[in-house]
């Protein structure tokens, strides 16, 4: 059997990139019918997914266990086969808590008070880079001038890296930075904003906006301009308002984009570390301490360094963040099942 | 076949050279505070020279990536051949013993003998490394400031409460942001607790609960950041044990009243230069006494090496007499080595300011408490500084009171200890 690759009529460039591809194509084929053969039809599709499952395997799910087990240890040594059993120990202690509205009253407090600071980054961060990133998405697939540019310029932040961005934004920020400096050439009264609580957890969320938007507003680009246009056209020409056109045709087409976009926002905000980090190392005080710079300095920077509390609170993570997936997922397929009734 | 068998051969030959290229490498982990990064490069070019069979790689890390990442390398059993550190005791376990391998032990014992200890396990006798650098931590003011508020600068004797006002009165009167800045670490705040009479060690050899004298300084402190007298922007900029230095508000004159301690002097002297007159102080006193902390940064050898000849060579060669006295006086550090010290040195800097800031540490030194000298061989102290940072920055930041955080920072100690299984 030969290599079924349709022949184009012509010569010139696109034949000849052609030809590598038909020589790999001709020299797997005979293997691949080899194991065809051996397998069945319907073993190729294990035979295809094999590779991919095995690094799936090796680097996401066997460090989930190891990590679990990890969870379930005690003491300082670093290497599994030297610590102690201790079952669910450091889940205990984390859970010992008198009340957990109030950090103060749990044994772990930190882990508490980086809980509930995830917590409130999350609803903030995720509604609010949704919603910008909406908004950006529907102005730039209007037909605006210099499109590209300004699809270039909200695109650029994601090209930095995140240690760049908490730089950047610090050196903006800080006392004697860039804004303080704009602030005070106006005759205006600069600000301590990296030590003023509210304003330091406000500038993670904005931050991090900023750095990410530019990828969420490109996923809901391509979702708009997959909405066909004549769509459009048939409301314009039944006088719809352009309001009702968004809820009515923009938003349920572009559901799927924005459930791609809500699960990844959500799980990126969860896990939110490297450019707070930089920019304000968690303070002032633990006030922009989230969960995985408490993961991160009990499990490796702090003096005695303690991984199986480490490992059970990223466990715990993990789980709420498979839950908040799941209850997503559900949810938009709900929504599809809906829209397919009517 | 033929063409199979050159090029496995080849590959064999490609192999082989690159083991050996390994076999004779040894490499440094290294931090900088100031130029002594470059002075070491400049040496170990020179060793290099005299040695074509060993190549010393210097990787120049920040002080974090030895603080934070140099810790899990060496649990792992991995790690640099040899490592400049400022935690040696609590990592004694992975350092190598030179003993069997320097020319001569003799001469380790009897120049770096008396901080031997800090960097060996407990009841052991072997040699881990020597000190680069032997610090103490104490004040510098900016002279400057003062001259142009017209305030004397405090004496020999004065109090920590002395400098808070005097600092606070001269940043009132030149309209400079912090008055007094102290670094954020366990290890600055400890001198003056020892001052107040704080005593870490228990009876039994462990932490102890916080007592009176280091309470009665703590709070002082944090009333301090309260009312501005003390930056907050070192306390508060982060969460956890996280260091900090406020040496760049002080290079900047942003502040008036600095406590950091003698290895900054050759960072001012590089830094500062002419733009403003400055003076290394001493520590303030407290009830008990006027003592600050004593400590440095060694180089030890890692035991997990695969060259230890190579590794002892190298550190037979930075700890000779005459590499040690050339190290200390381009880099303006005080050496450990006993020989150096009692031969004197001669300081390779034009800057008047530094040599007397030198000589004022040097003079410092004299008043160091007992307790100040034996933490840094202590087991505990970096459990111990590491939950006095993490509280009191809460405090400092109105995240609890001071009286909680007392508690925090005794409950915080005693799991460490818990869990370490001690």
């Amino acid at each position: 059997m030969k290599a079924n690759v349709p022949r184009r009529s012509g010569s010139g460039l696109g034949e000849a990139a052609m030809v590598p591809v038909r020589l790999v194509m001709g020299a797997v084929d005979a293997p691949l019918r080899w194991v065809q053969r051996r397998l069945g039809i319907g073993g190729m599709a294990t035979f295809f997914l094999l590779p991919n499952m095995l690094i799936f395997g090796i680097f996401v799910l066997l460090p989930f266990f190891i990590n679990f087990a990890y969870s379930m240890t005690g003491g300082t040594a670093l290497f599994l086969p030297d610590r102690t059993f201790v079952g669910t120990e450091q889940y205990a202690r984390l859970f010992d808590c008198v009340n957990y509205a109030d950090p103060n009253s749990c044994t772990e407090d930190t882990f508490w008070t980086a809980v509930g600071n995830t917590a409130w980054f999350v609803l903030l961060q995720v509604s609010l880079m949704i919603l910008f990133s909406l908004v950006t998405a529907l102005i730039l697939n209007r037909d605006l001038m210099a499109r590209s540019f300004w699809r270039a310029v909200f695109f650029f932040p994601v090209l930095l890296s995140p240690v760049v961005v908490g730089l950047i934004w610090k050196w903006i920020l800080q006392r004697q930075g860039l804004l303080n400096f704009g602030l005070y050439s106006l005759g205006l009264e600069p600000h301590t904003w990296l030590n003023d609580r509210n304003w330091s957890f406000a500038a993670t969320v904005g931050v991090s906006i900023w750095a990410h938007m530019g990828f969420y507003t490109l996923i809901l680009l391509a979702g708009l301009q997959a909405i066909p246009k004549d769509l459009y056209e048939a409301a314009e020409m039944d006088g719809t308002r352009p309001a009702r056109a968004f809820w009515r045709i923009t938003l349920p087409l572009l559901m799927p984009n924005l459930l791609v976009v809500v699960v990844l926002v959500l799980i990126r905000a969860v896990q939110i570390f490297d450019e707070v980090y930089v920019l304000t190392g968690g303070g002032p005080g633990t006030s922009t301490l989230y969960l995985t710079q408490y993961i991160y300095e009990t499990g490796f920077a702090t003096q005695l360094r303690n991984p199986g509390l480490a490992a059970a609170a990223s466990i715990l993570m993990g789980v709420v963040l498979v839950i908040l997936t799941l209850v997503q997922l559900g949810l938009g397929r709900k929504g599809e099942n809906k829209g397919a009734r009517k | 076949m033929t063409k199979t068998r050159t090029m496995l051969a080849a590959l064999a030959i490609g192999l082989m050279s690159s083991t050996a290229a390994v076999a004779g490498d040894v490499r440094i982990m290294w931090y900088s505070d100031g130029v002594e990064g470059e002075v070491l490069k400049d040496l170990l070019d020179r060793f290099m020279n005299e040695n074509p069979g060993i190549n010393v790689i210097l990787d120049n890390v920040s002080y974090s990536v030895v603080r934070e990442q140099l810790p899990v390398q060496l649990e792992a059993g991995n790690g640099p051949d040899i490592a400049r550190v400022t935690n040696l005791k609590a990592q004694s376990q992975h350092w190598l013993d030179l003993r069997p391998l320097v020319a001569d032990a003799a001469y380790w014992d009897e120049n770096f003998g008396e901080q031997a200890d800090w960097m060996r396990p407990d009841g052991s006798n072997q040699i881990s490394g020597f000190m680069t650098q032997i610090t103490i931590a104490g004040g510098f003011a900016n002279k400057t400031l003062f001259d142009q508020a017209g305030v004397a600068i405090p004496g020999k004797d004065a109090t920590w409460d002395d400098w808070a006002k005097a600092a606070k009165q001269v940043a009132e009167s030149q309209q400079v942001p912090f008055p007094m800045a102290l670094d954020r670490s366990g290890h600055r705040l400890s001198g003056p607790n020892l001052a107040y009479g704080g005593n870490y060690i228990g009876a039994d050899g462990k932490p102890a609960p916080l007592d009176d004298g280091s309470k009665n300084f703590l709070t002082s402190f944090v009333g301090w950041v309260a009312d501005g007298t003390m930056s907050k922007d070192v306390w508060v900029s982060a969460a956890g044990s996280t260091y900090r230095a406020a040496a760049d508000d002080f290079i900047n004159g942003q502040l008036v009243y600095y406590y950091s301690g003698s290895w900054q002097v050759p960072n001012f002297s590089t830094k500062i230069g002419t733009n403003f007159d400055w003076v290394a102080t001493g520590s303030p006193c407290g009830p008990t006494n006027c003592t600050g902390m004593t400590g440095g940064a060694g180089l030890v050898a890692v035991k997990y090496t695969k060259n230890p000849k190579e590794v002892a060579k190298v550190m037979d060669y930075l700890a000779s007499e005459a590499i040690v006295k050339e190290f200390s006086e381009r880099t303006l550090f005080l050496p450990a080595h006993k020989g150096v010290l009692a031969k004197g040195l001669d300081f390779k800097t034009d800057d008047a300011q530094a040599k007397t800031a030198l000589n004022a540490f040097v003079e410092a030194s004299k008043s160091l408490s007992d307790l100040a000298r034996k933490l840094p061989g202590w087991h505990w102290s970096d459990t111990f500084y590491g939950a006095l940072v993490t509280r009191v920055s809460q405090a400092a930041a109105g995240e609890m009171t001071i009286d909680e955080a007392f508690t925090r920072i005794d409950s915080d100690i005693a799991t460490k200890v818990k869990d370490s299984g001690n």
